[in-house]
């Protein structure tokens, strides 16, 4: 009961603490603002807002009409150039696609004579290339429809009809992806940047040594840091999930958000003990930011909210496997998106929490240790 | 009592003034550092300033260094406007400015040798002057032997000297000394006010301005200003003040200088005799002992104290006091002997013995950002002081130790002695039966020092705590009981002050003090015998001092900045193996982990029909890279359960009757049921599902004898620049550009700031040095780092990834070259705004990651960018190198397409470099 108290009170002195650094909260509000909305809304890994580029050799009423139809939100208006500026368009990246519609394209369709559309893509923009000529092909051939004579039309009917039912998405809508995926990633970041200054600020101002003189615990005071910090990232993201992904972007979260905010702190306990314990391996701020960035760029790419876990090699996503961020990835997608229940993400939330206990059991063995370093 | 009767000039030095102040008025908030003084400062002299800390010694001495901007008055040094830029530069080359705190502008990882030769540096002077000058300082401040120790690992006195050399290195005319000797033993003052002594005997011209606290040193000097509360309360030599307050000493006198108000409580502190009161003693040590690595901060120590005793522990800073007292309180485990409290051994763990003792650190060490109240409470809270009970003891602590009228001021904005107060009211406020104190005064002024001790002695003596003490000074140490004189991790002697004095027949505690340590010295023979005098004699006539033109380019100052943050770069050997081997690691993880390449799919089949058929529909599946099958499907209960778990991306559902609707033409309807959490993997699967169901189609009605279906437009589809949709080939170029700009700004954002937040940027500050020469020395260091990342992550992607350079070698080279001028200079900018450490670590981090990995291309085409993000991506350096990188090594691109990008860059590199020349303050404010 009294460490209990304790670990209370140490807590709400790092709030106070925190209140009082316009900077922090500042880069805090940014974090689950700014960067949550905005790649949502733009930098999505899809065929949304692709940039074309028409040569129309014919210009033709039918090429005209295709010009026309690539329509927002997966294309921006189609832009005519000449047959001479393919290379220096793709080379430049000015745009991902150029179609090149032949000369005589109307005629040769009249006549029923098929004619070559050329799609030329540019393939190192790897989110877009391979699924985008698919659907520059659905749209011309909707629009050249009327313009076709038709032979053969009549024995194309489908053989077997394909449909497709998108779970949890409908729409496949990226936003909502990207928009989770950023919240995760800011609460990666500020857990462990948020405790790990803080221990290494008491380091280097010596309270610590000054806590440690009294009757307290040295677990007391990673776990004071521990809910603190914890509580501070919980409601940032909190009202983040609710103020700018749910009613800003229009994300219709699809599970129950009492299981989430239970799943959220797990993780935070897992990820503000990597914070603590990356503190305590270095000797100076310097060094923690050098220590501390590459772990949550690593967590941020390779948990499986950048790519698809599946894709990584088999060695890699093992390893990712003693890193809380790839369960919480995968607990947060499942109960976000696809109305997990407890029954199927239990075994994620335990992985975190064991994973955090090896940081705080890791952490305790080296708190004092670390005192002694500071000589 | 202003300068009357004019010394006789030393040695024809200018009469006229060193420097002069009028109606000079700097205010701090609500506070007023100083208020109107008016000050001539007689040149050619030693001058004392004397005070309490907090009255506007060190404002006063950073105007006149030129280090501090002066907010009102004028203020003329050595014949100039100092408020004038460019008189002010031009002076900096005749004065040296040593800041207040140990070794505070010297850089600890640097060797004594490299700090002196910094400043050397700064100055521009040649190599063959360089090296007599630091030899002949080294030489006459006994530091010879040390020289390729780091300044860190000095002890204060040593650090100080060294501070001096670095000062004196370019012969001023005007030396500013802040508190030089504060913090060091006796002996290395006595030896420091020598060496002063004899610099000036040899330099007479010299005008020499010191802040002090110690009276004692006070004496020396030739004329003092008295200060208090931003005034000056009196000026003239050591004498008239005596006389003219008629006082015997100099402290007294200063007290009889201050206010009415203020000198309203004071009264030397009297001390009664101890009673012992016997019982176990309160603290016991045996052989006490702690190494580092091979150095022995506390060697065999011994002693004991009894209850309600004041013990005084009496030595330098370094000499093993704090270590000691650290064993004491169970912070540090010793490495050899035992400590007792109380009759227990004590223990790291032992929470209950620490209950009944109260501890106070030497630095400061509570928390800055609570009010005074906060503070206390937290404390009363966590030594389970029950919830009233605690709030009734805060008010009595309030007003036993004077804090009311500060209550609920942040702790922050106290004056050092307030802060004291307070350190002894959470020391105190659980009731301990001991005290330990780790230089409780250190830093306090006089008439606070007495009040201070005056709680001590009423602790002590009515309620008979027990005082275990560590000073360094002499009229402290004179009070307690008992006391023990400490020096390079071993007691010298102990007993009670008198008879250690009569033990050495010494006039007093001082010399007594000094006659044991110059003892200890003779047996070690660390120190060497005073310098001879030859070394000094000889300097007059040395060649190649430097020449005073200040230019205002100096690749020479450049060059010693740079030089310096590199030396400290290669000193902190785990900070560069991160920066060169972080990068590295990353890239091979990246470079086989990030991936879009979407394989793998686990799916299952839920088929109805179970016919030959339909079997041979699902086996289009099977065998791909793409799919791996998990157990069939039963029901829609499992599929839609299967599917909420994560156990399948895709559940391909064939109807029943698949086999019959075929055979009569009648179009039979399968579903793919994807998991859309992630789009961009369901929509990649999905086209992966239509092109097995195509092929379905097509073997079908070649079965059938039917036609293949007629197209009315045939496409052809040509993926430029990466055929085989190979992901590395895009991925591996964006990982270069996602790590070097992420690496180097968290690796320069620290540079500027760090030496903000510890002081060394006073260097800067009184350095004749402009701030574009000052940011590029911090810049080059790093940006030869990052070059150093940017030749192997390149060398990675040929060599392990077999990612070509299929493009222009010189265009990716430049291109790498500039954007680490960019990233660099990002972190350079950072580092300039941040006024904290953690600020700069935080916003290095949040700032860069989102631009690099969401806007810059990496993922998603910059053409399709729109809104804040396209605009972001405009002013972010990654966004034009993704560019050069995917160009050249796979695009194939020359000069000719990617001359913009490079240079958008050198553009924004150079937006950063100014912004940042723009930002940096030359002065304090």
């Amino acid at each position: 009961m009294r460490h209990l108290l304790h670990i209370f009170q140490l807590g709400v002195k790092e709030l106070l603490s925190l209140a009082r650094d316009p900077v922090l909260l500042f880069l805090i509000l940014y974090s689950f603002t700014f960067s949550v909305y905005t790649p949502s809304k733009s930098a999505v890994m899809d065929v949304v807002n692709a940039s074309v580029a028409v040569v129309d050799e014919d210009d033709s009423a039918v090429s005209r009409q295709i010009r026309d139809a690539f329509l927002l939100p997966l294309f921006l208006p189609a832009v005519r150039i000449p047959f001479s500026q393919i290379n220096r368009a793709l080379d430049e990246g000015e745009y991902t696609f150029v179609i090149d519609i032949p000369p005589k394209f109307q005629h040769d369709l009249t006549k029923g004579v098929t004619p070559t559309v050329e799609i030329i893509t540019d393939a190192t923009a790897m989110s877009q290339a391979g699924r985008g000529p698919g659907y520059i092909r659905k749209i011309i051939n909707k629009e050249v429809e009327p313009y076709w004579s038709g032979k053969g039309k009549a024995s194309n009917r489908e053989l077997v009809r394909l449909v497709t039912r998108a779970r949890f998405n409908p729409n496949m809508q990226q936003g909502w992806f990207v928009a989770v995926n950023q919240i995760i990633n800011n609460i990666s970041v500020l857990a462990i940047f948020l405790t790990g200054a803080a221990v290494l600020r008491e380091r280097e101002h010596g309270t610590v040594e000054h806590l440690l003189v009294m009757p307290l615990h040295p677990y007391e005071l990673m776990f004071a840091k521990i809910w603190a910090n914890g509580a501070v990232v919980v409601g940032a993201a909190m009202a983040s999930l609710f103020v700018v992904v749910k009613a800003a972007i229009g994300v219709p979260v699809a599970g129950s958000i009492w299981l989430f905010l239970e799943g959220l702190g797990v993780y935070l306990f897992s990820v503000t003990a990597l914070g603590i314990m990356l503190a305590t391996m270095v000797r100076s701020m310097p060094q923690f930011g050098l220590l501390a960035f590459p772990v949550f760029i690593v967590m941020s790419l390779l948990s499986g909210g950048q790519t698809p876990l599946e894709s990584m090699p088999i060695a890699l996503q093992k390893i990712m496997q003693f890193v809380p961020s790839t369960h919480f990835v995968s607990f947060s997608q499942a109960v976000l998106f696809r109305n997990a229940n407890f029954g199927m993400v239990w075994r994620d939330m335990l992985k975190m929490f064991v994973i955090g206990c090896a940081y705080v059991a890791f952490t305790l063995t080296r708190f004092r240790k670390m005192l002694a370093a500071i000589q | 009592m202003n300068t009357s009767a004019p010394e006789i000039a030393e040695s024809g030095a200018s009469l006229s003034s060193v420097a002069s102040l009028k109606e000079v008025t700097q205010r701090y908030g609500r506070v007023a550092a100083l208020d109107g003084v008016d000050l001539d400062i007689p040149a050619g002299r030693m001058i004392g300033l004397i005070g309490p800390d907090g009255v506007g010694k060190s404002t006063l001495l950073g105007i006149v260094a030129g280090v501090r901007r002066i907010q009102s008055g004028k203020v003329t040094v050595l014949g100039g406007d100092i408020a004038d830029t460019h008189f002010r530069n031009s002076v900096f080359s005749r004065v040296a400015y040593m800041p207040q705190g140990l070794g505070k502008n010297l850089y600890p990882t640097l060797s004594i040798f490299e700090n002196v030769d910094f400043f050397g540096r700064l100055f521009g002077q040649s190599r063959e002057e360089r090296e007599w000058r630091i030899q002949e300082l080294l030489a006459s401040t006994d530091l010879t032997p040390f020289r390729d120790r780091p300044a860190g690992k000095l002890s204060g006195g040593m650090k100080q000297k060294l501070g001096l050399c670095c000062s004196l290195i370019h012969d001023p005319d005007l030396l500013i000394l802040d508190e030089p000797t504060t913090g060091v033993d006796p002996l290395a003052r006595r030896q420091f006010w020598e060496l002063i002594d004899r610099i000036r005997s040899r330099r007479p011209g010299m005008s020499v301005l010191v802040a002090t606290a110690y009276m004692d040193e006070a004496e020396r000097f030739s004329w003092l200003v008295a200060m208090n509360a931003g005034k000056v309360l009196a000026t003239g030599s050591p004498e008239e003040l005596k006389r003219d307050t008629s006082e015997k000493t100099l402290e007294r006198a200063f007290i009889k200088l201050l206010p009415e108000e203020l000198r309203r409580g004071h009264k030397e502190p009297e001390i009664s005799p101890w009673q012992p009161t016997g019982g176990t003693p309160a603290i016991e040590a045996h052989g006490l002992t702690q190494r580092f690595g091979t150095f022995t901060a506390v060697d065999h120590v011994n002693f004991r104290i009894e209850r309600g005793e004041i013990f005084g522990f009496l030595g330098s800073n370094g000499c093993g006091k704090t270590t000691t007292m650290k064993m004491l309180t169970g912070l540090l485990p010793p490495t050899e002997g035992t400590a007792l409290l109380f009759g227990h051994p004590v223990k790291g763990g032992d929470v209950e013995t620490r209950r009944r003792v109260g501890f106070m650190s030497q630095a400061f060490s509570l928390y800055t950002e609570l009010t005074v109240r906060q503070n206390l409470l937290l404390h009363a809270r966590l030594f389970d002081i029950p919830e009233d009970a605690a709030y009734k003891r805060v008010d009595e602590m309030l007003a036993r130790f004077a804090l009311e009228p500060t209550a609920d001021t942040l702790a922050e904005s106290l004056p050092l002695g307030i802060r004291q107060r307070l350190s002894l009211a959470v020391a105190v406020i659980h009731e301990p039966e001991m005290l330990i104190l780790d230089e409780p005064t250190s830093g306090v002024d006089p008439v606070a020092r007495d009040g201070f001790w005056q709680l001590l002695i009423r602790l002590s003596r009515e309620n008979g705590v027990t005082i275990f003490l560590s000073t360094h000074f002499m009229n402290e140490a004179e009070r307690c009981d008992r006391m023990s004189m400490m020096h390079a991790g071993k007691v010298l002697a102990q007993g009670p002050p008198a008879q250690l004095v009569a033990e050495r027949k010494a006039k007093n505690l001082e010399e007594a003090f000094i006659g044991y340590l110059e003892e200890a010295a003779e047996k070690s023979g660390s120190r060497a015998a005073p310098p001879a005098p030859a070394v000094e004699e000889e300097s007059a006539r040395r060649p190649g001092t430097s020449s005073e033109t200040q230019s205002t380019f100096s690749l020479g100052r450049i060059w010693a900045f740079a030089r310096r943050e590199a030396v400290e770069l290669r000193h902190d050997s785990v900070r560069l193996a991160f920066a060169i081997f972080g990068p590295l690691l990353l890239m091979i993880v990246f470079g086989y982990g990030i991936s879009l390449d979407v394989e793998h799919l686990p799916f299952a089949i839920l088929d109805f029909d179970g016919t030959a058929t339909s079997r041979l529909y699902a086996d289009g599946f099977r065998g791909s890279i793409y799919f791996d099958e998990k157990r069939p499907l039963r029901s829609y209960d499992q599929l839609d359960r299967r599917l909420r778990d994560g156990e399948l991306r895709l559940a391909v559902e064939i109807p029943a009757g698949f086999q019959r609707d075929l055979r009569r033409g009648r179009q039979p309807e399968v579903s793919a049921f994807l998991d859309a959490a992630i789009p961009f993997r369901a929509e990649t699967a999905l086209s992966y599902v239509e092109s097995v169901n195509d092929e379905f189609i097509t073997h079908l009605r070649e079965a059938k004898g039917l036609l293949p279906v007629s197209k009315p437009v045939k496409y052809e589809t040509r993926a430029l620049f990466n055929q085989q949709f190979k992901s590395i080939y895009a991925m591996v170029p964006a990982d270069i550009m996602l790590l070097l700009i992420l690496i180097p700004s968290m690796l320069t954002a620290l540079s500027v700031v760090r030496e903000k937040e510890l002081g060394s940027i006073a260097n800067f500050y009184a350095a004749p040095a402009t701030r574009l020469e000052f940011l590029v020395g911090k810049q080059l260091p790093y940006i030869g780092v990052s070059l150093i990342q940017f030749a192997t992550l390149v060398v990675i992607a040929i060599l392990l990834f077999q990612v070509p350079v299929k493009g222009s070698w010189p265009v990716l080279l430049g291109g790498g070259l500039i954007y680490v001028l960019a990233s660099t200079g990002f972190g350079l900018l950072i580092s300039v705004f941040a006024t904290t450490q953690t600020a700069a670590i935080f916003a290095a981090a949040i700032i860069t990651i989102l631009p690099a990995v969401q806007f810059s291309g990496m993922f998603v085409p910059v053409s399709s960018l729109t809104g804040a993000a396209w605009f972001a991506a405009r002013i972010f350096p990654s966004t034009y190198f993704q560019a050069i990188s995917v160009g050249a090594f796979t695009k194939a691109l020359e000069i000719q397409e990617l001359w913009r990008n490079l240079v958008a860059l050198c553009v924004l590199a150079l937006i950063y470099f100014v912004a940042s020349v723009g930002l940096l303050e030359k002065q304090e404010h």
